[in-house]
């Protein structure tokens, strides 16, 4: 690791972390939003360091440029003024929190602690061109792939069934 | 000059090269806009300050600067301020991967007229793009005015859904080239104007209109500029704002036209190929050729600019639920129906790899 990289890993590590820490504390919605739309596009710098352009690139257009625009848009059409006075969080909520909270950072110390003993290969400068993903995508990985697509659509057909139920 | 010190400059002049183009255009395409418009209603337009009004633009920028500056009260401060900037940076971000030119050969280095040839080049225009619409949603929700809000929740909902139809009628071009590189994609286009993606080198003017209509939508321009639907919502997201945050919107508006003429122009009609065999012209590889596919490329943006006003003073405006009609029922089937003709086209040999 240059010492380039590593000044981009800390640089990208701090705007993310930050961004977090918006995302979970601001009292405004549409703050907290942008937040996460913000700390999507500094996971994708972090695919950029790591050589998979490819995958940087579809985080920005699909989390960030569409899934968030669409949460954004969902929250402006909410009533935000009891929202931002805030209100108590129950019982249940101040106890689960903190609890899944630690089974997640235990899940991340694990495979962190892993990685570190196992001693992955350093990524090839080919590793995340659209080339070489396509190539597992469709090659190594076709018939797993096509499967979550099928999934996907039948999640797409469920909800559509769902929605139309109602109105 | 190390090759790293040359690469570094080359870079550095190309970016402020391509940055001062296009901030410099809009000025002149406001002219344009105003002198054409006036054509269609059979008026005059602006001509009175300086020949044929040509110094209009200046005027309105010092006009710009000395309007003052009003922030809403209520409005939210930080988010106000920042609106203007995040949809102008993602329009200017947008063009850096769109060749201007070919590879020229500068003191035995070669420069690729294009500021970064990224190897997933349509992808990163595609996320810039899709970045700009958070200015103009922002701009509708810290505005903190029922219009303005209005017009932000219309562009998000617009440029999601018509991002989807973008997307997928450039992947037809991009199946037949076999590469998301623009540079690639226009040196593939070489020869004569009919061998270009869109007519019979492609095949590709299904994709070529949905692009075009797409594009239309994604800029917020006429027929498709409901987010500032003047009859409806006053100015839409941008009601607030006044002096040059506006004029940063504006600007915003115009540099997203030229960026997708000029994706247009890069994908289906060659780019900066002359769309004549360079052999046939006698002209070696040198700057009288390089010049000429520079206007080349410099000239088609500049037609789309001119179709972009005209359409805008001829269409009326869709109503809301035409919109949705358009473009989900309408574009992106047509889209995918185009992808699949492109697929089987591609593997009957038709590929251009």
């Amino acid at each position: 690791m240059t010492a380039l990289t590593l000044a981009a890993y800390v640089v990208l590590a701090v705007l993310a972390l930050v961004s977090a820490v918006v995302v979970v504390w601001h009292r405004n919605p549409v703050v907290a939003a942008l937040a996460l739309a913000f700390n999507l596009v500094s996971i994708a710098g972090f695919y950029l360091v790591m050589d998979a352009q490819f995958l940087a690139l579809l985080q920005v257009i699909v989390y960030a440029g569409a899934i968030m625009v669409l949460i954004l848009f969902v929250i402006m059409l909410l009533n935000l003024r009891q929202e931002l006075r805030g209100r108590d969080s129950g019982l249940l909520q101040r106890v689960l929190g903190p609890l899944l909270a630690l089974t997640l950072g235990l899940l991340f110390v694990r495979v962190l602690w892993r990685s570190v003993t196992s001693g992955f290969a350093p990524p090839t400068p080919e590793f995340g061109t659209v080339a070489s993903v396509g190539r597992e995508l469709f090659g190594t990985f076709f018939y797993p792939f096509e499967a979550i697509s099928l999934l996907l659509v039948a999640a797409m057909v469920g909800a559509v069934l769902l929605a139309k139920r109602r109105l | 000059m190390s090759d790293l010190q040359f690469q570094l400059l080359a870079a550095l002049v190309k970016v402020v090269l391509v940055v001062a183009a296009l901030v410099q255009a809009v000025p002149v395409m406001t002219w344009i806009e105003r002198r054409v418009s006036a054509l269609i209603q059979d008026r005059w337009g602006p001509n009175r300050v300086g020949p044929l009004g040509l110094l209009q633009p200046l005027a309105d920028g010092i006009k710009f600067v000395m309007k003052e500056d009003i922030m809403p009260s209520e409005a939210h401060k930080a988010l106000y301020f920042l609106a203007p900037a995040m949809a102008l940076i993602p329009a200017l971000v947008a063009f850096v991967v769109i060749p201007f030119g070919p590879v020229v050969q500068i003191s035995g280095r070669s420069v690729p007229l294009v500021v970064a040839d990224l190897d997933g080049g349509l992808l990163f225009t595609l996320a810039a793009a899709s970045m700009g619409v958070y200015g103009i949603v922002l701009a509708g929700w810290s505005s903190n005015s029922k219009f303005s809000l209005m017009g932000g929740l219309r562009s998000a909902a617009q440029m999601v859904s018509y991002e989807l139809a973008l997307s997928l009628s450039l992947m037809g071009v991009v199946l037949l080239s076999g590469t998301l590189r623009p540079m690639a994609i226009v040196e593939k286009q070489a020869g004569w104007f009919w061998e270009w993606n869109a007519f019979l080198g492609g095949l590709q003017f299904v994709g070529f209109l949905i692009f075009l209509v797409a594009g239309f939508a994604e800029t917020n321009r006429l027929p498709f500029d409901l987010p500032e639907a003047e009859a409806e919502l006053v100015a839409g997201y941008h009601t607030e704002y006044s002096s040059m945050k506006f004029a940063m919107f504006f600007m915003a508006e115009y540099v997203n036209m030229i960026t997708s003429s000029a994706l247009a122009v890069t994908l289906f009609l060659g780019g900066w190929q002359l769309g004549i065999p360079t052999e046939l012209l006698g002209l070696q590889p040198g700057w009288t050729l390089w010049t000429l596919q520079i206007l080349a490329f410099a000239g088609k943006v500049a037609f789309f600019q001119f179709v972009f006003v005209w359409v805008r003073w001829t269409l009326p405006r869709f109503r809301y639920d035409q919109l949705m009609d358009v473009g989900w029922k309408g574009l992106l089937p047509l889209a995918l129906a185009n992808l699949v003709f492109t697929a089987l086209l591609a593997m009957s040999g038709r590929g251009r790899w």
